[in-house]
């Protein structure tokens, strides 16, 4: 089996993986860590593909990879976003619970 | 044979990390976890040639990510006694697992079925590239042949710090993001801060320059660069900026700005928006580049600091004891 | 000629592989924090020096290889301010000022 099916089987596991944890996990922030690891196999997929198109001269094909750079750099600013909207619902509400109903302070 | 064992290996440490993210108790320990993850999958790019995107997912995937998380764990901890007591029930798993499986078959038979030969726009790349003046390819696709992406891609980094700064409370609205570093001016925190910037700075600006023909480009430089900066403001040697900062503003702006006027500038010269005229590929190339860097170091480092949340003039020193 | 050179670069990578193994077992069986950061820190960078004398010949050119050397003092620097400062929080975790 060639390198990049393995690397291609390895990421549609991870991207099972990290889809259970987004479902199972009860805090948000373990919520965001899988969605990442999904997220991550999403692009090692893509990347296999881009080496399988690898062809005049050259070892990869470079416009997938280009768009996998920018696909990492927009991952973590949403991350950033996702983590700052968290740390304000916790300043606001006093608990990170995503349900309808928080534990009621008044 | 050789070569794949190891890549058997890295693939079998991958799954067990990603399932030790998952399945851990502690939200401390599953950061850590993702930290090491991320730089595992650097060597996984190195192995699919992509070198480029291995240095962005080491450095933005595994560093500044797992160092943003690792942030917002600390902050985090009281919540997550309540929020295990809200874990779903059997059924709930059970329909999970089923998903996640349907998921990864579906791919799996996806992947499997593959057309044969590959489809691939290398060929085209390298018909096109020497007519950009760039060696790299990755850096001709990012900046001539998929120019818009890169563009977009600058707007969108914008807007999240847009998004993350609007989650100031009122009362800190404007002000300066994290708190207030207090390290000893004497210890190794600042040492370290003395020291490395210089070099990283250095190091920084070479992986921009050396991004046209070689492995490198602006988005690693300016993650290095942005982690110089955080390293400046957590030994206590600066503080973080004022958010309504006006020169802070503008120097996040320019790198957008300059980008669309290159582009609009394209259109009577070459015909289309972001095209480049003959012989001017180059020098468009570098004025994006060198426009888009303080850009994207601003924006990396804010979106690490977070939201506002001291009040703009809560930087007076402190009296010395 | 370069057949020597293979085997040495071979001879000192699994020297320095041998200290990152050491550097680990010593993370997992050692009992407090700060006899871990001493395996650690110590195995690693020695670690680290193998691996790159290792790969020195494999280097083309001079400027190769200097920037191996800075990545190794790079990783020296910050290994040894990070122990520092992790002791340091262990100690105040312990009560200790």
């Amino acid at each position: 089996m060639s390198v990049e099916m393995l690397f291609a089987l390895c990421a549609c596991l991870l991207i099972g993986i990290g889809l259970y944890g987004l479902i199972v996990l009860p805090h948000p922030l373990r919520k965001l860590v899988a969605f990442n690891i999904m997220g991550s196999g999403v692009f090692v997929l893509f990347g296999a593909l881009a080496k399988r198109g690898a062809a005049a001269g050259m070892l990869a094909d470079p416009v997938p990879q280009a768009l996998l750079i920018t696909a990492i750099v927009v991952a973590f600013a949403a991350t950033a976003v996702a983590v700052a909207l968290l740390l304000r619902l916790i300043e606001a509400t006093g608990s990170a619970s995503l349900a309808d109903a928080p534990a009621s302070k008044d | 044979m050789m070569t794949t064992l190891v890549s058997g290996v890295v693939v079998l440490l991958l799954l067990a990390l990603a399932l030790w993210t998952v399945v851990a108790r502690d939200a401390f320990l599953a950061v850590a976890g993702f930290i090491v993850y991320g730089l595992l999958l650097s060597l996984v790019w190195v192995r699919l040639y992509g070198i480029d995107v291995a240095l962005t997912e080491a450095a933005i995937g595994g560093g500044l990510s797992g160092a943003l998380l690792l942030g917002a764990v600390g902050k985090l901890r009281r919540t997550e006694a309540l929020s295990w007591a809200e874990r779903c029930g059997l059924g709930t798993r059970a329909l999970a697992a089923a998903l996640s499986v349907a998921v990864t078959l579906a791919l799996v038979l996806g992947v499997l079925f593959l057309p044969d030969p590959a489809p691939t726009l290398a060929p085209q790349v390298m018909r096109h590239l020497p007519a950009t003046g760039v060696g790299n390819p990755i850096t001709g696709v990012l900046l001539a042949f998929r120019a818009v992406d890169t563009l977009l891609e600058a707007i969108v980094l914008v807007i999240a710090l847009i998004g993350v700064w609007s989650l100031a409370p009122d009362r800190a609205w404007g002000g300066r993001p994290g708190p207030r570093y207090d390290a000893d001016p004497d210890g190794m925190l600042a040492y370290l801060a003395r020291l490395l910037p210089p070099i990283g700075i250095v190091i920084g600006i070479y992986l921009f320059w050396a991004g046209a023909d070689h492995p490198g480009g602006k988005f690693q430089a300016a993650t290095i660069l942005a982690a110089m900066w955080l390293l400046v403001q957590m030994a206590g040697l600066g503080d973080a900026p004022r958010t309504d900062n006006r020169a802070l503003r503008a120097g996040i702006a320019l790198g957008p700005l300059v980008f669309v006027a290159v582009g609009v500038l394209g259109l009577p010269s070459a015909g289309v928006f972001l095209g480049y005229p003959e012989g001017w590929a180059k020098p468009m190339i570098v004025v994006i580049e060198i426009a888009l860097l303080p850009t994207l170091t601003l924006v990396l480092a804010l979106l690490m600091s977070g939201a506002p949340a001291r009040s703009a003039d809560s930087s007076v020193p402190r009296a010395k004891p | 000629m370069t057949m020597w050179l293979d085997a040495f670069s071979i001879v000192a990578i699994v020297a320095g592989a041998f200290f990152f193994l050491a550097g680990t077992v010593g993370l997992l069986r050692f009992p407090d924090a700060y006899t871990r950061l001493h395996a650690l820190t110590k195995a690693d960078n020695l670690g680290l020096a193998l691996v790159v004398i290792g790969l020195l010949p494999q280097m083309d050119g001079l400027l190769a290889a200097a920037k191996l050397v800075l990545v190794w003092l790079l990783v020296l620097l910050s290994g040894a301010v990070v122990s520092q400062l992790i002791a340091r929080a262990a100690r105040r975790q312990d009560g200790n000022p």
